[in-house]
């Protein structure tokens, strides 16, 4: 997995509640078997047109916002499917950062899993952020995981919570399938433990 | 010993390890795969030459993708959907998994095909790249829905590693009125605590009116908790959960059965135990529901008009316009004027016998009203030939009810069952989000008998005045 140390990079506004996944990518891209290249279909019916042109009002068509690397949302970001197709396709286009309110539970996870930073800050201070993030290109913010820092582009600095074991997980890039197997002693004992207690399972 | 909640003891039962954080490693029961989240996990097992960890605890089937039209065997046309599936095949038998594939009468949508077959049982986890998982909580199993990433460690370790989320208490008390059912708890819930308000939970639904639900009805509840926002619902289980079992073809017989039996009877959430949140609803004053937005937290009894923006606070008004320019409705039109293009029944919501049955008693002698597309597409090929054998499908066949094969279908519209720009469904399905069902397409989310009345008067309808 891609570590996420420190980002410095423009933020796109996105401020409406409730961004379900069927948004982030709609069902139609998910027939793919690879996990790139979805970047184009990133929030597809509210990018394009019928007819594949680009709608010039949403923002990530927006001169100032088309190279975003942090999204700036509402409350209950990634509702919906568990696919993980969302964050895939939040950072095949570039966006290793998204900050709301609050997220669903299940895309939270799967960002962790792709290198992508979600923070969840209090609805004032997203607010700020939201502003500071309509600025345009020449508002660039830095995200510091190590320090746990997010800078404004006025150098407002908003301390963020991330859990431990997933920070340190986007720190070194780790695979947590390769954690889990070094613990292959512990669950071969579960698992005789579990034959004797519930061997109908 | 303190005193727990059923599912602080399917937790306990389950932990292999946990660090002082709190994040723990959870052995994973079942794992159920389709074909939509899981290629890249195979993948990704080949790449790193890893094996399934347990391939008898793991169940595929193909459902997202196949078409349910009655010439199935003719292959699936889109070529992407067909590679899907394919690949499902192929994992499946190279990774030497459980699998109905498409031509078993057994094949159907995961959550419906996974308790029919008895792999579902008390106690368990039970895991699936799906969203809702949350079904076989219905089980009291502790169940829910996972990335592909976690597919593919769950694949390679059969376990998870998770932190546990806080207990939420979902009473029902009372009894419900007739013509209101499990889908009309469900949405009601989530209209009370909104699609965030069960973020970082764990809900058992419990009271009276949810210990009278059949199993079917305890998955439709338990199936929408995801849309409630969260991690798992769960119902204790009790007589009904295990007549429902017993003989099912992966159930515990003999010895084992009474040993199961056993532990199931001790779970359930001790008196005192500690719950982080409490909602309770008096069942009586449950209607009959719809959606009216494109949030599933946005519902009204039918009886009611659209609401205004003006009467939401915070974000919700910007999110309540949208939702009403895109659903292209007007604040105060009643709900039960409101025109309806399409009827879609089906889903692993309410794809099971008791949702045909009770379809079948309101359409039965009546006709889909004219010009209206109405499709019945069962939860599996198991229920579908009960329903035949029930003569249910002759009912609705002669209403004039598409009668389907089994699977996802119309409910997220990966297969050719989709609405077009601007159509407008009544549909048992769990989602009515902007453009789920086909770009553009309006969907209200409702019960089966609901869903049975609009078909046949061409608009919302209270379902109590057809009984």
């Amino acid at each position: 997995m891609d570590k996420f140390e420190k980002l410095t990079g423009v933020a796109a506004p996105l401020p409406l509640i409730n961004v379900d996944t069927d948004m982030i990518i709609p069902k139609q891209f998910l027939k793919t078997i690879k996990r790139s290249g979805l970047g184009v279909n990133l929030f597809d019916e509210m990018r394009y047109n019928d007819d594949g042109s680009e709608k010039p009002d949403f923002v990530l068509n927006k001169p100032a916002y088309r190279n975003a690397e942090i999204l700036v949302s509402g409350d209950n970001f990634g509702c919906g499917s568990s696919r993980e197709h969302a964050p895939w396709a939040i950072k095949d286009f570039g966006i290793r950062c998204v900050i709301a309110p609050s997220f669903a539970d299940i895309f939270f996870n799967n960002c962790f899993k792709n290198g992508i930073l979600p923070i969840a800050l209090p609805q004032d201070q997203v607010d700020l952020l939201m502003k500071d993030a309509e600025k345009g290109e020449n508002a660039r913010m830095t995200v510091d995981l190590e320090k746990q820092e997010i800078t404004t582009s006025d150098g407002e600095v908003i301390p963020f919570q991330v859990d431990a074991f997933k920070k340190h997980c986007l720190l070194e890039g780790l695979d947590d399938i390769g954690l889990t197997m070094a613990k292959a002693s512990e669950i071969a004992s579960f698992e005789s433990k579990a034959a004797m207690e519930r061997p109908w399972v | 010993m303190s005193p727990k909640t059923l599912y602080d003891k399917i937790w306990d039962a389950h932990l292999v390890h946990e660090d002082e954080d709190g994040t723990s490693l959870l052995y994973i029961d079942r794992h159920l795969v389709h074909e939509v989240t899981s290629p890249q996990a195979f993948e990704g097992l080949r790449m790193a030459h890893r094996k399934v960890h347990a391939p008898d605890k793991t169940i595929a089937v193909p459902d997202h993708n196949v078409p349910t039209t009655l010439d199935r065997e003719k292959g699936i046309e889109n070529e992407e959907s067909r590679i899907q599936v394919e690949a499902l095949d192929k994992n499946a038998k190279d990774f030497g998994i459980n699998y109905y594939p498409v031509d078993d009468i057994r094949q159907g949508i995961v959550h419906i095909v996974g308790p029919e077959q008895g792999w579902t049982l008390p106690g368990m986890t039970v895991v699936c790249g799906d969203s809702h998982t949350a079904t076989h909580g219905a089980f009291g199993s502790l169940a829910h829905g996972i990335g592909t990433s976690e597919v593919e460690h769950v694949l390679a370790t059969q376990t998870l590693i998770q932190k546990k989320s806080k207990n939420m208490k979902v009473e029902i008390t009372g009894k419900l009125h007739p013509g209101v059912t499990a889908k009309d708890i469900t949405l009601t819930v989530i209209g009370k605590t909104g699609t965030a308000g069960g973020t970082g939970y764990v809900i058992e639904y419990c009271g009276e009116a949810i210990r009278s639900l059949s199993m079917e009805g305890r998955m439709t509840v338990c199936n929408m908790a995801i849309e409630g926002g969260a991690r798992a619902g769960l119902i204790a289980p009790d007589e009904t959960t295990f007549e429902y079992i017993k003989g099912r073809p992966h159930a515990p017989k003999g010895a084992q059965w009474e040993a199961a039996l056993n532990w199931w009877k001790t779970l359930y959430s001790d008196d005192d135990a500690h719950w982080d949140k409490v909602v309770t609803i008096d069942a009586s004053e449950i209607a009959p529901v719809v959606t009216w937005g494109t949030s599933p937290e946005d519902v009204l009894p039918i009886t009611a008009t659209v609401p205004a923006p003006e009467d939401f606070a915070g974000g919700k008004v910007d999110a309540a316009r949208r939702s009403l320019e895109y659903m292209g409705l007007e604040p105060g039109q009643k709900l039960t004027d409101i025109k309806i293009d399409t009827v879609f029944i089906g889903s692993c919501t309410n794809g099971r016998i008791e949702d045909l049955r009770a379809v079948a008693e309101i359409v039965k002698g009546k006709k889909v009203k004219d010009g209206m597309r109405a499709m019945i597409v069962p939860g599996s090929g198991l229920v579908r030939a009960q329903a035949e054998e029930e003569g249910l499908a002759d009912i609705f066949i002669e209403a004039g009810f598409e009668w389907r094969l089994a699977g996802c279908s119309m409910c997220l519209a990966m297969n050719p069952d989709q609405l077009s720009p601007g159509e407008r469904c009544a549909a048992t399905s769990n989602r009515n989000f902007e453009g789920r069902q086909g770009r553009g397409g309006r969907t209200h989310l409702l019960s089966p008998a609901m869903a049975a009345a609009a078909a046949v008067t061409g608009h919302l309808t209270d379902v109590r005045e057809l009984m």
